[in-house]
């Protein structure tokens, strides 16, 4: 480590608050962009195992398995 | 090229490799982000004239660099929906946007708690900072249009259009420092030539850099992943895949 302590390491020769409150920034943002389409898909993945299919799903075949199309969303 | 495009733009298969990539990419980017942090925070030795202050370019830099790359792959998603009609393209168009924003607003406030002690004010309307600002204006009025209209296809079309009118933005940002007179600093990478960073500073940013593309790449999946499960309710290849 090149800071002889944890407490310089905090300081940071009176520059610790600017660049610890910069990564902690980060982190939170960071965070935040895995967490929320995480629990995004976790809410539709339940709503997909409760609700039961209205039978509406031959335009939405697997194109991997035989399908044409490929390109409809 | 195509066959890969095609593959993309299947949903079934996007599904099951955006499962399988976000397994394995996700750790491996937490790992890489808490070395780069780690290395950079605590073992690069200080800038000779800003002292520990520059420490915020390991998270600065790869924040801007990925916010900047993550807009040509918007705008190219925005250019295969629009001529290709491949709607995959406007499920990444919309997952892109709120990622590029994070990293944008990542870089414009890293820049600002740099700037404080080393300029000695925390914003200036300098040349790149005004255009980085107008990068997230973009990305930001992106996710507004998506959200405005009731018609996804008609909102498809209108990000698509503003995203590629955007790209105009991104070369002004990279040579905003040579065009104009500038607080900040030039680039310290180069790519021909040598570069102005020290090994002991360089290899921590790359690492983190590294790390920054991963993320990117990774809360793409994810968002596109969310964004098919919570459009494709009734596609039986989706049931398959959940349960």
């Amino acid at each position: 480590m090149y800071f002889d302590s944890l407490t310089a390491a905090w300081d940071m020769a009176g520059h610790g608050p600017y660049v610890w409150s910069a990564y902690a920034i980060t982190l939170a943002v960071v965070a935040s962009l895995i967490i929320l389409p995480h629990r995004r898909a976790r809410r539709a993945q339940q709503l997909l195992v409760r609700a039961p299919s209205d039978g509406t799903s031959d335009a939405d075949q697997d194109p991997t398995k035989g399908g044409d199309n490929a390109s409809q969303a | 090229m195509w066959k890969i495009i095609h593959k993309f733009g299947s949903p079934p298969w996007f599904f099951r490799f955006a499962t399988k990539a976000v397994q394995w990419l996700l750790p491996l980017m937490l790992i890489a982000l808490a070395v780069g942090c780690v290395w950079g925070l605590l073992y690069a030795p200080p800038d000779f004239r800003q002292g520990n202050s520059y420490r915020i370019i390991f998270i600065h830099v790869p924040a801007a660099v990925v916010a900047l790359a993550g807009y040509y792959v918007m705008a190219f998603a925005g250019l295969v929906s629009l001529v290709w009609k491949i709607k995959m393209a406007d499920v990444a168009m919309r997952a892109v946007a709120p990622v590029g924003a994070a990293l944008t607003f990542v870089a414009l406030v890293t820049g600002a708690i740099w700037g404080k002690p080393t300029w000695g004010a925390w914003w200036v309307w300098d040349a790149r900072i005004t255009s980085m600002l107008i990068l997230l204006f973009l990305y930001v009025g992106v996710v507004a249009l998506f959200e405005a209209y009731e018609n996804p296809e008609v909102a498809a079309k209108a990000c698509a259009v503003l995203s590629l009118v955007g790209t105009v933005n991104i070369p002004i940002i990279y040579k905003s420092v040579d065009w104009w007179y500038s607080l900040h600093q030039p680039a310290s990478i180069k790519f021909t030539g040598e570069s102005a960073i020290d090994a002991s500073m360089l290899y921590p940013l790359l690492v983190n850099i590294g790390a920054f593309y991963l993320l990117f790449a990774v809360v793409v999946m994810m968002n596109m992943r969310a964004t098919l499960l919570e459009t494709h309710t009734n596609a039986a290849w989706l049931r398959e895949a959940v349960d």
